[in-house]
């Protein structure tokens, strides 16, 4: 007991140097288990993008390319899908709902996605949320849309602004759509999706804005106003993708199997699910980076540490020669070092944890708001326990050398206690 | 100590040589030596500290060269009381706890004490006997006290437990003449009292007259340095 209480004497005395050491392991234990808070919950995030849908259809490609344009509006589709072959897949008897995209055009950089106003009925993330209005309403009238959150406060948009929709995916158009401007009807609730991002207008719409165009230009000479293209018919001839509901999840693969051969069209549809999985495993390597680095921290920390020890040593030898001369056994002398470490490491890893919980508990409201991530603030993984557990040992064990070294040293020093 | 021979690891050069050297229990020793003459090395032999890579030291009937090292590191703890020149005490401790530290390694001299009282009781009366206010100092932070007191307290971890051997290097030389004798006479009493033996070294001959026996390093061991 009197060994135990003189040790923990002996480290009190020097304490702004163990207060620091503690303070370094405890940041970055913060750093390491905060990168993997924000991993899952980027990977969560990631993989909340989009769900309700069983499957999403577009013309044959691969399952990512179909994903990373339909969702993500990254990239081209490599062609569209008829209107046909939408309508023949909307009534086979296990789709219980369908929702048409149409993309290719802009506005300021940010896409604009022509649907159906079933779009923000179906269209769900983060487990079954819907989304919802910040402001206004769903399209109504044909020239009427409705803005991500990003992009209304990225371009200052509030209802009623009149807008321009450029022709083509480049943030800067050389063609636009001026002569039919659209209204914002609506300005969507953030929600971490790339649905943030998008302009929403009606499927009517994007064949309105294009009934005087042919092959990516005006036709010359022809020009339809706004007025006499709503006398028009809008079906349009084609769509970029779909999202399919099934009225049963059981029927996806046989839904995907015939959709996949459909005979008039080549066709692809894709599990959502599974698609994600594939484009994060793409994406995964920057987490592997941000763990890797974050683990050299944590490292650097306890490298500290065992300076501060390296540095106190001769301070200690004293300590040393004493215990030994009133009979402690090496073991014991080697145990009080290794054990200060332990408890430095020990230490550090509470403070780092107190310190994420709390930093989880103020930041997560922010960070869900500004960048919608959802941070997940529960009890650590088991994964994180045993990384826990892992720096600890890993503590423990670099406390040993300066405690083999002071050892040492002592034996040499024999009955002279030197300072 | 019977056909010693030892040399500091890693210090090949240096080289002490006991062939014969005995005390009779009981006895207060002084060994004179001149600074730097092996005595403090000759302690470390008789204390366990080190092992000679020759012969044989023999102490209360055990052969301690024989001794595996925790057992030597036991056989320490239960009966040697051990003084240094200065830096005794662990500074950052109290001087009660700085007292009772060898009874953590002594389960012999943790009984000794406990048969008569508990142990803080006799960290006190030790204190009082030596001359220090025990009410006053006890909970103090050794680094507090002077270098005189230090070395009382030092003196009481040393006595405490009623061990057979106390051996002191040099306890007195950072003290002035006065407290010296102070010091030494109170030592005296409480190791008469114990009926422990006394081996204590100094290069200062004028501490003579208090001990049973004197003896001079040079007379029975042999030290080579090399060049």
């Amino acid at each position: 007991m009197i060994v135990l209480r003189l040790a923990l004497q002996s480290l009190q005395a020097r304490w702004l140097t163990a207060l620091l050491s503690v303070l370094a392991i405890g940041f970055s234990v913060m750093l390491l288990l905060g990168v993997e808070k924000v991993r899952t919950g980027a990977r969560q995030s990631f993989a909340d993008t989009i769900s309700g849908t069983d499957l999403i259809i577009g013309a044959r490609s691969g399952g990512v390319q179909l994903l990373l344009y339909s969702v993500f509006r990254i990239g081209n589709a490599t062609n569209n899908v008829t209107w046909k072959s939408y309508q023949d897949i909307a009534s086979h008897p296990d789709v219980a709902w369908t929702v048409p995209l149409s993309l290719g055009d802009s506005h300021k950089g940010f896409r604009v996605l022509g649907t159906t106003p079933d779009y923000f009925d179906h269209y769900r993330y983060r487990g079954k949320q819907q989304l919802k209005l910040a402001q206004g309403e769903i399209f109504e009238d044909l020239f009427d849309a409705v803005v991500g959150a990003d992009v209304a406060s990225a371009l200052g948009y509030n209802v009623g602004d009149k807008i321009v929709i450029g022709h083509g995916l480049g943030s800067v158009s050389f063609l636009d759509h001026a002569d039919k401007p659209f209204r914002v009807a609506g300005i969507l609730e953030k929600t971490g999706t790339p649905v943030d991002r998008t302009v929403h207008v009606g499927l009517g719409a994007i064949e309105a804005i294009h009934i005087d165009w042919q092959q990516g230009a005006p036709i010359p000479g022809q020009s339809i106003s706004p007025e006499q293209v709503r006398a028009m018919d809008l079906k349009p001839q084609a769509i970029t993708a779909a999202l399919v509901g099934l009225k049963s999840r059981l029927a996806v693969f046989r839904v995907q199997r015939a959709i996949n051969e459909y005979p008039q069209e080549p066709l692809s549809a894709v599990l959502p699910g599974a698609a994600l999985q594939e484009l994060w495993g793409l994406v995964g390597v920057a987490e592997t980076a941000l763990a890797v680095v974050s683990a050299m921290v944590v490292a650097t920390a306890i490298l500290g540490m065992v300076t501060m020890i390296l540095t106190t040593l001769n301070e200690r030898r004293r300590e040393m020669a004493i215990l030994r001369s009133v009979g402690a056994r090496p073991a014991t002398v080697l145990g009080l070092l290794a054990t200060e470490a332990g408890v430095l490491t020990l230490a550090g890893v509470i403070l780092g944890t107190v310190l994420l919980y709390a930093g989880l508990f103020f930041a997560r409201p922010i960070v869900d708001r500004l960048y919608g991530l959802n941070l997940d603030v529960s009890a650590p993984t088991s994964w994180e326990m045993t990384t826990l557990l892992v720096i600890v040992l890993a503590g423990l064990i670099a406390g040993l050398g300066p405690a083999i070294l002071a050892y040492r040293r002592s034996l040499a020093d024999g009955m002279t206690v030197r300072v | 100590m019977d056909g010693v021979n030892f040399t500091w690891p890693g210090r090949p050069r240096f080289s002490l040589s006991v062939d014969r050297f005995s005390v009779g229990a009981g006895d207060r020793l002084l060994l004179l030596g001149p600074s730097g003459g092996g005595k403090s090395t000759l302690l470390s032999l008789l204390a366990g500290i080190v092992t000679p890579q020759k012969g044989s030291i023999d102490i209360l009937g055990t052969d301690i060269t024989k001794l595996s090292g925790p057992a030597r590191d036991r056989f320490r703890a239960e009966h040697f009381g051990i003084i240094f020149q200065m830096f005794n005490l662990l500074p950052y401790g109290t001087v009660t706890d700085n007292i009772l530290l060898p009874l953590s390694f002594s389960k012999k001299r943790r009984n000794n004490v406990e048969q008569t009282s508990s142990q803080a009781q006799e960290a006190a009366r030790l204190l009082t006997r030596l001359g220090l206010p025990s009410d006053e100092v006890a909970n103090h932070r050794a680094a507090s006290l002077s270098v005189g007191q230090q070395q009382r307290v030092a003196a009481a971890r040393a006595l405490i437990g009623g061990p057979e051997i106390i051996i002191a290097d040099e306890p007195t030389s950072s003290l002035d003449r006065a407290r010296q004798k102070e010091f030494l006479s109170l030592l005296f009493g409480d190791i008469a009292t114990a009926g422990a033996t006394l081996i204590m070294v100094s290069h200062d001959e004028t501490l003579a007259e208090n001990f049973t026996h004197v003896r001079r390093l040079e007379d029975f061991a042999k030290m080579e340095r090399g060049a």
